[in-house]
């Protein structure tokens, strides 16, 4: 009977560390879901995502944006489960799924994070493609 | 996390909540020697403004300069921090409501501004000047550890809650 809460207790924490990434990732799927639909309506030929495509939309020095913003590195640092930081010192959560697991879960703020920091990289909106590609890279890491 | 640390972070958190709520009584402009300001209590300037960089004081510009970055945020020094035009509106009424001005009585770290000026960077304020002159080390800001002169956290460590006694 003592030993009762405490294995409640542990049982609880097992129950949540499994069920937030499981309902992060249903959160996840429809936003990823929107962009595959945006990709395919503009190229008839997509086939899907593709991790590495991200990957190179993440470590690719575009400087074609802000002057002191060549890349998304410039913030997230080149490892995406390493802990950015922005140009006025705070610190960014790692961008790899694996270790935030509640990334990419919200639509306003992906979209609101996608306009500012492409804008500020590539100079131009990504399109649902790279989108979906990003995403797919950190939800892979 | 356990259960332990869980209690304690959420006691920890219900405590500090509690000092904000205390201190939202206090105005920028009445304290005896320590320094203390009003920290931000809405959750929305706390969410928007704190995912870039600290949360600063409204108290701390008066309301023109914060209409003036707030009708800036396509290029918010250097970079694009568009928001939705009623998010932009709320934040801009909660940092007017709370500028270092509001009711038209200018605190200790506004009153030196000129009336024709409105400075975007609270750094470039002659309080703000004043009070880091000499104190200082050259070279401090561009420490890696600092970054930027918005960096108050730097040194102040208690600057998002409103404390900057540590100075
Ligand atoms: C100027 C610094 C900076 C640069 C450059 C930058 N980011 Fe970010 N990014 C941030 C900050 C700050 C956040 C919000 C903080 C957070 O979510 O922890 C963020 C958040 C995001 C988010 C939202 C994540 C979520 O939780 O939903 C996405 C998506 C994103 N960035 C993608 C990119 C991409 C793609 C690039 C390169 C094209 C890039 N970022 C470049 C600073 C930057």
């Amino acid at each position: 009977m003592k030993a009762e809460p405490k294995r409640m207790g542990l049982a609880l924490v097992l129950l949540a560390a499994l069920t937030v990434p499981v309902l992060a990732g249903a959160a996840r799927q429809p936003i990823l879901d929107g962009y595959a639909a945006a990709a395919k309506a503009g190229d008839a030929a997509f086939a899907g995502f593709s991790a590495a495509r991200g990957e190179t939309l993440f470590q690719t020095k575009f400087a074609a944006g802000d002057a002191e913003t060549p890349a998304c590195t410039s913030c997230h640092t080149d490892n995406p489960g390493g802990t950015g930081r922005t140009r006025a010192g705070k610190d960014i959560a790692p961008m790899a799924v694996s270790k935030t697991p509640d990334r990419y879960t919200d639509r306003e703020k992906v979209e609101k994070w996608f306009g500012r920091n492409c804008k500020g990289v590539l100079g131009r909106e990504c399109t649902a493609l790279e989108k979906g590609d990003f995403i797919t890279f950190m939800a892979s890491k | 996390m356990t259960w332990k640390t869980f209690a304690l972070a959420a006691t920890t958190t219900i405590g500090l909540a509690a000092l904000g709520a205390g201190m939202s009584g206090v105005r920028a402009d009445d304290d005896k020697g320590g320094k203390r300001v009003r920290p931000v209590t809405d959750q929305t300037v706390i969410e928007e403004c704190g995912a870039c960089h600290m949360v600063f004081q409204p108290a701390m510009l008066p309301a023109r300069s914060w209409v003036a970055v707030m009708n800036g945020l396509a290029d918010h020094f250097g970079e694009n921090a568009a928001l939705s035009d009623d998010k932009v509106r709320a934040i801009t009424d909660y940092l007017v409501a709370n500028a270092g001005d509001a009711g038209g009585r200018p605190n200790r770290m506004v009153s030196g501004i000129a009336p024709g000026e409105a400075p975007l960077r609270i750094s470039d304020t002659p309080y703000w000047v004043r009070e880091h002159r000499g104190e200082v080390r050259p070279g401090a800001f561009e420490d890696p550890r600092v970054k930027s002169k918005a960096n108050c956290v730097a040194c102040h460590r208690g600057a998002e809650m409103g404390s900057y006694d540590d100075d």
